[in-house]
């Protein structure tokens, strides 16, 4: 892993660290609250605030995924590092779109 | 032969070190969570087509097998935080002993939550 790589990941960690801790909250809150698709909607379509918080989790997640992903295959694998490169990068793609797509069907109004 | 066994076992004494298991099960909870968020987004992207779909989602996850799952996606992401954050302590802060003692309260703290987490679903 070089520096940049380094950074991103650690930089995402840290990042994330806080938004993981108030995701949990909101796991125990909506499994002790009856989780029910109404109840997630309710909460959170239409906030601007829950959409950006988790667009920026899925971007932050997406990029610390795909960096890790990363090092398992290039260490794990016998993939060269290049490819190992190409196939994490499109890993993170992949699921930064899902995450997206994710968020707006919960978020958007 | 009995050498070469020796030497292997040697090799290999790093791995019944605390830290080396901690190092592991951070990689491998994050491997299993990189699985796991794809399946995850998706699921939430049912919203999408509409409000029924993903209602019907979520009463298959009611299965008490399902709950089991959860709990350990619970301990998974908890413990991969626990894990990531004395990493960033070790990377960044002075370094302090106890660094085993604090790996092994990290893991029973997310085994804490989790069952915790199955206490309020089960």
């Amino acid at each position: 892993m070089n520096l940049s790589l380094y950074l991103w990941q650690r930089g995402t960690a840290a990042l994330m660290a806080p938004m993981v801790i108030v995701h949990l909250v909101v796991i125990f809150y909506a499994a002790r609250h009856g989780l029910t698709a109404a109840d997630i909607l309710g909460r959170v379509r239409g906030s601007l605030g829950w959409g950006s918080f988790y667009a920026l989790f899925v971007a932050a997640a997406s990029i610390h995924a795909g960096i890790g992903i990363r090092n398992v295959l290039s260490e794990w694998s016998p993939l060269a590092e290049r490819t190992a490169g190409i196939a994490a990068a499109a890993f993170a793609l992949v699921l930064f779109g899902l995450g997206l797509r994710a968020v707006a069907a919960v978020t958007l109004p | 032969m009995t050498v070469s066994v020796a030497r292997t076992a040697r090799r290999l004494d790093h791995r019944k070190d605390a830290l080396w298991l901690a190092a592991l099960v951070h990689r491998l909870s994050g491997l299993a969570l990189a699985v796991f968020l794809p399946l995850h987004f998706l699921t939430l992207g049912l919203a999408i087509d509409s409000e029924a779909r993903l209602e019907g989602f979520l009463r298959w996850s009611d299965a008490p097998v399902v709950k089991l799952a959860e709990g350990g996606l619970v301990f998974l992401l908890a413990v991969h935080l626990l894990g990531g954050l004395r990493l960033l302590a070790v990377e960044n802060l002075a370094w302090h002993d106890g660094q085993k003692r604090l790996a092994v309260i990290a893991g029973v703290a997310a085994a804490v939550a989790a069952v915790a987490y199955l206490a309020v679903v089960l």
